[in-house]
């Protein structure tokens, strides 16, 4: 009984957010961003708006900066020693680049799925209740339910719900991705940072995290970076084009792959070089 | 015309293959000679000491008549030794290498600390005993006690475990460390949740490794003056002591035939003892054996 | 349209999953919220960040403080020392006799040439053997044998120094004197012999390490052309792996210098400047030793002697070490 009209609820926001498509709001704006690694400039005049509760692709050849840019996001850039920027990113209308916004803060908010699965080598357990953690929740009856409930968001609970103490790196490589995104969730981030999620996978886990990228997308933010085309045009709303440190274009994804408004996206995407 | 005489070439060939086997060989004997040695070097000792070691021999205190004589002072001050050298030595290594490896920049600075490092740990054992003598013996007046011999023998091993815990933390991936601080955890809580428990199999081989070296050295606490032959037992770290290889010096020392048998059982009792240890090492090395 | 409706299904599907465990609570939370709550109720976290690497880097100083703690002591004391001793007697006197009241002589040539005297011989012993060992291991051996050589090995080198002394002074010194007459009970011949043993293994597996990470194309192209292993291993591999190996032998003759148990037991305590091996010599760790055990006062020229000696064993080692080092960095190989 419960289930049905659970079913209906969704099935009529599903509706509005078609129907009215009312505006969203913003969750990035970035504007002027510039970073240098050293002398090397790999970004350049970076404007991007990239909106709540939808998915938005960033494509580009390798070395485009599109890895710098996500990695940016949640700073995790400033781990590269030597790394400077300019400009701003206001997360939720607040710069993450101010002197006061601690970047522990910020990653709290923003969780990140990285290129290679790389789950703590600890019990799949630990690893979800991991996030909770450090952020002070010890409670055992709770962190037990934000496990199960981040392992059921991400598609893995059934695979893994018999062995939750054993190690993670006994799980194959889609499913320990699948893994880091539950660790991702268990925090309930605002937004989720996703590095070519599927770079190491093969192609049926490629396509689980796909689906699963489909259904966050109804409670998070998600920003991926990819180098897969298909990738882009199968699962996002919004694709940005980057190329050289620029924003080439940015546009609906229908848009970018069907009508682009600039001759090197339309010869990256018909792939002409990249 | 052809510049190489193909049958000179082949007459060459057999001295030359002789040679390879023959030189084959003698690498092989050489490195045999390393097994040789030790093979006759435990079974000397085996056969000298054996005769003497039972329990009377770990229970008694040290004496003038060999057949009255044990190494229970010795044993215990080793026990004793380890007690004080596992924690400073731990905590000074693993601080230290946490530090280089986590924290400092690569600048100058830790460009020094580090060539400081290798260069303390090429040191002579006997001048850190010159070095605990002024310092420990000396001017704190500590006097020849277990705290200041175990702070010389943890400065002494410190080198051994900073280069084993560096080398375990570095071996840490770093994609561990972006993934807890992409869940906002600060650097602390990364080091202490994700990369220790990674690094602590490798940092513990390193110490049990560093501690063997520790109980088996002789020279600087000869030089600290440690009694030779002592016969009572320490009560706390401020008390005189000796140990099992200051007792075995002891007793090869002595021209009388018995003493070196005495030596030779106390030997064996030290390499039991290292053994033990090495063991250990090697038994987590197995059990935590990495995985990515 | 197909995919389309799975989507929404699943979709479905996760929205139950997360009410339903939200629902199942005994009061709905959000892991956000708590985050926030913790953050608020505690404050030290953020300066445990701020402590922390500032102790860590405490104990990194101590490393540093033991370097200048050395260099500080031996100076400070030698100083004391060469207050009463001229530098010039110490460094060019022929005889080292610190004990006699009257005629006490402290030139330290004996004392070096007694050190001299055993490096070499463990030199002699070691370089050839532990050479030979570590080109069998890395280029004959097969991949068992070389797993449980090398772990022996490092056995042989973990024994303590005390037990080699003892195996030099009861075992070795009476063969040694039965293929020698006239050789002493103390002599220079015994403890070099068995420090070379000592340092053989060191030599070994540090040359095995350097020679080992010599790319295998290099082989591969040297064997292309018919060299047999033995012209790989003397004409390739050795070449390449030159400046590992020759810093290997450079740290384990400063292992040697430095070593004092051994020739303590085996090497007497009579400072004699002669390249006599047959005959008890002292060495400057030897000295030290007898000095520490017997009753030279605090304060006495005697005590502040060892200081003196321990300073130029010091500086020999450093030397050697810093040697090792320069060679292993300069001529570093780039594969």
């Amino acid at each position: 009984m419960t289930a049905t009209i659970e079913k209906q609820k969704v099935l009529e926001k599903q509706g509005d957010n078609k129907s009215s498509k009312q505006p969203k709001d913003i969750v990035y704006k970035t504007s002027e961003l510039n970073l240098w690694y050293g002398e090397i400039q790999a970004l350049k005049n970076i404007d991007l708006d990239i909106y709540e509760k939808e998915v938005t692709a960033i494509i580009g050849p390798s070395g485009c900066g599109k890895s710098t840019y996500i990695k940016t996001l949640n700073r995790m850039i400033e781990l590269v020693p030597g790394v400077k920027t300019s400009g701003e990113i206001a997360y939720r209308g607040r710069n993450i680049f101010d002197k006061s916004y601690g970047v522990e803060e910020l990653r709290t908010k923003v969780g990140m799925v990285f290129q290679k699965p790389n789950p703590f080598p600890k019990s799949i357990y630990e690893n979800v209740a991991y996030g909770p953690k450090i952020h002070g929740i010890r409670a055992k009856k709770i962190l037990d339910e934000i496990v199960e409930k981040s392992l059921r968001g991400a598609a893995i609970w059934d695979e893994v719900k018999d062995r939750l103490n054993q190690n993670a790196y006994g799980l194959s490589g889609g499913q320990q991705q699948r893994l880091c995104i539950a660790r991702c969730l268990a925090i309930e981030p605002d937004v989720i940072l996703m590095d070519e999620p599927t770079s190491a996978l093969d192609p049926i886990s490629t396509l689980k995290v796909e689906e699963l990228v489909q259904e966050l997308k109804e409670e998070f933010s998600i920003i991926i970076v990819t180098h897969n085309m298909q990738q882009a045009a199968r699962i996002s709303d919004k694709t940005a084009f980057f190329l050289n440190g620029e924003v080439v274009e940015f546009a609906e994804t229908d848009k970018i792959f069907s009508t682009p408004s600039d001759k090197r996206t339309e010869d990256y995407i018909t792939g002409r070089f990249g | 015309m052809r510049l190489i005489d193909h049958a000179k070439v082949v007459n060459n060939m057999k001295p030359r293959i002789l040679k390879n086997i023959f030189f084959k060989g003698v690498f092989f004997a050489a490195t045999m000679f390393g097994l040789l040695v030790l093979g006759i070097l435990l079974y000397r000792i085996l056969t000298q000491g054996i005769g003497y070691l039972d329990l009377q021999f770990l229970q008694s205190l040290p004496s003038r008549k060999p057949e009255m004589a044990g190494v229970k002072t010795a044993l215990i001050g080793t026990i004793w030794l380890m007690v004080v050298v596992a924690p400073v030595s731990l905590l000074l290594g693993v601080g230290t290498a946490i530090y280089l490896e986590e924290y400092a920049r690569k600048n100058q600075f830790t460009n020094f600390i580090q060539i400081n490092i290798s260069n303390l740990a090429g040191v002579p054992s006997i001048v850190f005993g010159l070095l605990g003598l002024t310092v420990f013996v000396r001017a704190l007046a500590l006097g020849t006690s277990v705290l200041a011999a175990g702070l010389t023998m943890s400065l002494l091993v410190l080198p051994i475990i900073i280069v084993a815990s560096q080398e375990a933390i570095r071996s840490v991936p770093n994609d561990l460390r972006q993934a807890s601080f992409g869940m906002g955890a600060t650097k602390w809580q990364t080091i202490l949740r994700v990369v220790m428990p990674a690094a602590i199999p490798g940092i513990l081989t390193g110490g049990i490794l560093a501690l063997s070296r520790a109980i088996g050295e002789t020279a600087p606490l000869v030089v600290l003056g440690l009694p030779l032959f002592l016969a009572f037992l320490p009560k706390s770290v401020f008390d005189m002591f000796t140990v099992l290889p200051m007792q075995i010096y002891n007793w090869t020392g002595r021209p009388q035939e018995e003493f070196h048998a005495l030596a030779a059982a106390g030997i064996i009792v030290l390499l039991i003892l290292l053994i033990f240890m090495n063991s250990i090492a090697v038994f987590i090395r197995n059990k935590f054996q990495k995985r990515y | 349209m197909r995919s389309a409706r799975r989507a929404s299904h699943l979709a479905m599907r996760m929205k139950g999953v997360l009410t339903l465990a939200i629902q199942n609570s005994p009061k709905s939370f959000s892991v956000q919220e708590m985050i926030a709550a913790k953050k608020q109720k505690k404050g030290p976290s953020s300066s445990i960040e701020k402590i922390v690497p500032f102790l860590l880097l405490l104990t990194a100083i101590v490393s540093v403080l033991t370097t200048l703690g050395i260099v500080f002591t031996l100076i400070v004391e030698t100083f004391t020392f060469f207050g009463r001793i001229p530098l010039q007697e110490f460094l060019t006197a022929q005889k080292w006799y610190p004990f006699s009241e009257t005629q006490g002589s402290y030139g330290i040539l004996p004392l070096v040439s007694g050190t001299l005297k055993v490096t070499l011989i463990a030199a002699i012993v070691a370089v050839p053997i532990g050479l030979a060992s570590a080109i069998f291991l890395s280029e004959y051996a097969s991949d068992r044998t070389r797993r449980i050589i090398k772990p022996i090995l490092e056995v042989l080198a973990g024994i303590p120094t005390i037990v080699y002394g003892f195996f030099a002074l009861t075992f070795v010194t009476p063969i040694l004197r039965e293929i020698i007459p006239t050789l002493e009970i103390f002599n220079a011949l015994s403890p070099g012999i068995v420090i070379g043993i000592m340092i053989t293994p060191m030599i070994a597996s540090l040359s095995e390490d350097s020679m080992s990470s010599v790319p295998n194309s290099m082989r591969e192209g040297a064997l292309a052309l018919g060299s047999t292993k033995f012209e790989v291993s003397l004409k390739v591999v050795l070449p390449a792996a030159v400046s590992g190996v020759v810093a290997s032998i450079v740290l384990a003759i400063s292992r040697a210098i430095g070593e004092t148990m051994i020739v303590a037991v085996a090497g007497g305590s009579t400072p004699n400047l002669n390249w006599d091996i047959t005959s008890s010599i002292q060495t400057m760790t030897a000295y030290i030793v007898q000095v520490s055990q017997g009753d030279a006062g605090y304060g006495t020229t005697i005590y502040y002697s060892i200081y003196a000696v321990g300073f130029t064993l010091f500086v020999f080692t450093l030397i050697m070490n810093l040697l090792a080092q320069f060679i292993a960095r300069r001529f570093r190989e780039e594969y």
